[in-house]
């Protein structure tokens, strides 16, 4: 290590140091003050466990996302359901599930007196069999914790394959926002000048095409697909990012610190990624948590329009799409995916005041 | 041959409000070693001079109109950026007047030192870190090794602009451009960063250009000077010429104005008057409305620096016309 550099080498470097000698950064500064802002700690401990249930939820739902129960249509949540087998010669060939609102309709149920019925009913719900012809009724050990949909589906496993989906694509969408814009803004920003004119009316000129009808040309001349929804959001989204990072550099760029970094002789692209772009992570940090809901919410818009996500897909959208076609029979259908879509932008949004509180440098220092 | 040569420059600010000449025809040359003290007031151009020198002018609004600024063969006005990249930072430094701002808050002081380094002479990072841990305990930090991994603001602004003299200073330059590097620091500090710079130029034979408006860190800091005044330079000497044989009324004036030289019952000598405004300069003497030796003839005749001694020379049409012989009365009288 040493060897190269015989005329240094009286010089002795420990040979590592704790965390507490290696002084405080604005970073941990921040980070200490975003602890002591419950709302915003709250918001993040929320999102985290919001993505955990969609990412690792599924695989504790013995059902898949796109399975269907043709009788199972529209449950409400935490429904009984009863199993109807069908035997022939001791073998079961067929066994179909009944919610118990459809249990009534049943021929056993149908063709009987009052008073069977009622005993009927009592026998299913202490959990014995009930044999009514060619079929026998029992109580199943199947649940839908949030209900079906129209098809049968199991919300709670849908929800959370929506809300991979739709915190997919918030994520990903915003971080090709933060990628584009935070370049685009920092070489217009740092270059300035003419480049910088040019560069910020192409932004106004993108400003002003109706974000829809820019989607609906796309899906038109484009198969639609999720990727192509990723590109007409993050096409859309870098623009307010540029717009931030440009105003910031261009006042940073008069400050001393990047005087003295040109007088040392480093290069453009180096003053740009390595002084200025630092500078100004704190704010994009702070855009970037406010896009991701941003983002989430223009998924469900488009998904809701049709335009998003497609069968047999799902996304909150499309799940708050479904439900609210049908608010009046299965309201819950709506309620669940809007309240986990709601509950996911609001942490969010709290994180995101309490990042940009945290990262405020003028913010007391205590 | 001088280690810089600057002929001629030119550097003008393209504003609304008309074309700023902030720096009008000033020539002057710096030999190996010396130091060289740029003095004048607020906005009379020594740091846009110099700016200009290190490529640090924000075009536009700023051009540089003419001149030449030789360092080496190489017209630093005029080559590439990346030919300028190699001798910034390298053969020529600058420290600048607030280290509060001129350190990137974002990174370590480590980061920032072993930039140079890294970037200029291509050592590894490890050898880097060695050598910029040297060069703080060169500029007088205790605890080096571990302090160099500190952010600017753990540090206080005296030994902020101790990094910056490190960091200007870790490649060896040929020159060092120092731009006020006292004046945004207390009294105390001002003498250790003072005798520091001076150290460390011993030490390493560099050049310095010293920027200022205090004629007691000239009088004690430079072999030559120049008296700058609304973007041209007024006189230029050895620095006990400057002050035991002034030559230009402004300069006289300005030595009349330093307080601690001035008795303590009598009000307080100043120049009356403001600079003029740098976008419409008067004709002739730009110090003439100002001057209390003008003549008619002051604010109709161009200025021009004419050396009347070996190596003093002055921009006053009275003196180079021989009307007046010597302000020196005029610095002594009260």
């Amino acid at each position: 290590m040493t060897a190269d550099a015989p005329e240094i080498t009286s010089v002795a470097i420990p040979p590592s140091l704790d965390e507490a000698q290696k002084g405080t950064s604005l970073w941990k500064d921040a980070w200490r003050r975003l602890r002591r802002n419950k709302l915003a700690i709250i918001g993040l401990i929320n999102f985290v466990l919001i993505t955990l249930f969609c990412l690792i939820g599924p695989y504790f739902v013995p059902y898949q996302s796109g399975e269907q129960a043709r009788s199972l249509q529209s449950c409400r949540p935490m429904e009984p359901i009863y199993a109807r087998i069908q035997e022939r010669k001791g073998k079961i060939v067929r066994t179909d599930f009944i919610p118990e609102s459809k249990i009534l309709d049943e021929n056993a149920f149908i063709t009987v007196s009052k008073e069977q019925r009622d005993a009927g009913l009592a026998q299913l719900k202490r959990g014995e069999p009930l044999k009514a012809g060619r079929y026998t009724y029992q109580i199943s050990a199947r649940k839908h914790l949030l209900g079906t949909d129209a098809l049968g589906r199991d919300l709670l496993v849908r929800m959370m394959h929506g809300g991979r989906i739709s915190i997919g694509v918030g994520l990903a969408a915003t971080a090709v926002s933060i990628l584009i814009g935070v370049v685009y803004g920092a070489v217009s920003g740092y270059l300035g000048g003419n480049l910088d004119i040019v560069m910020m009316r192409i932004v106004d000129i993108l400003y002003t095409i109706p974000f829809t009808i820019f989607v609906i040309l796309l899906m038109v001349f484009l198969p639609p697909s999720i990727f192509l929804l990723f590109m007409a959001i993050g096409a859309v989204e870098w623009l307010t990012m540029a717009r931030i990072v440009r105003g910031e550099i261009s006042a940073l760029k008069h400050r001393e610190f990047v005087e003295a970094a040109v007088s040392l002789g480093l290069g453009r692209l180096h003053i740009i990624f390595r002084h200025l772009i630092p500078n100004v992570l704190g704010s994009v940090i702070v855009y970037s948590t406010l896009t991701v809901p941003q983002v989430m919410l223009l998924e469900a818009v488009l998904s809701f329009l049709g335009l998003g996500v497609q069968p047999p897909m799902s996304s909150w959208g499309v799940l708050i799409d479904d439900g609210a076609k049908t608010i009046e029979t299965t309201p819950w259908l709506l309620l669940f995916p809007a309240a986990i879509f709601s509950l996911t932008l609001f942490s969010l949004n709290f994180l995101g005041d309490g990042l940009r509180d945290a990262l405020d440098p003028k913010s007391s220092k205590d | 041959m001088p280690l810089l040569e600057v002929e001629n420059l030119r550097t003008s600010f393209h504003t609304r409000g008309g074309v700023v000449k902030a720096v009008n025809d000033v020539s002057f040359s710096l030999e190996a070693g010396e130091t060289l003290g740029i003095v004048g007031e607020s906005g009379s151009g020594k740091s846009v001079t110099c700016y200009s020198i290190m490529g640090l002018i924000p075009m536009p609004p700023g051009k540089i109109e003419g001149g030449t600024a030789r360092f080496n063969g190489i017209d630093l006005l005029k080559c590439s950026v990346r030919e300028l990249n190699r001798i910034r930072g390298k053969r020529i430094s600058m420290i600048f007047q607030d280290p509060m701002t001129s350190l990137n808050p974002y990174l370590r002081i480590s980061e920032q030192i072993m930039e140079p380094l890294l970037i200029h002479e291509k050592l590894t990072r490890a050898q880097a870190l060695k050598r910029a841990i040297i060069a703080l305990e060169e500029v007088g930090i205790q605890d080096a090794d571990r302090r160099v991994h500190f952010y600017p603001h753990e540090f206080s602004g005296g030994m902020r602009q101790r990094v910056m003299i490190a960091m200007a200073l870790i490649g060896h330059p040929e020159i060092l451009i120092a731009d006020e590097p006292t004046t945004a620091l207390d009294v105390t500090v001002q003498a250790q960063i003072l005798d520091l710079i001076r150290k460390r130029q011993r030490d390493l034979g560099t050049a310095v250009i010293f920027i200022t408006h205090d004629l007691g860190v000239v009088a004690a800091f430079c072999d030559r000077v120049n008296v700058m005044y609304a973007g041209r330079i007024a006189e230029s000497a050895k620095t006990t010429d400057i002050f035991a044989e002034p030559l230009h009324p402004y300069n006289a004036a300005l030595q009349r104005s330093i307080p601690a030289l001035q008795s303590k019952d009598a009000e307080l000598f100043t120049i009356a008057g403001l600079p003029p405004d740098l976008a419409r300069l008067p004709k002739g003497c730009s110090f003439a409305p100002r001057c209390n030796r003008a003549a008619p003839e002051c604010s109709v005749r161009e200025t021009k620096l004419q050396e009347m001694k070996p190596g003093h020379a002055t921009s006053c049409t009275r003196i180079q016309l021989g009307e007046i012989a010597s302000l020196k009365s005029s610095v002594c009288k009260s």
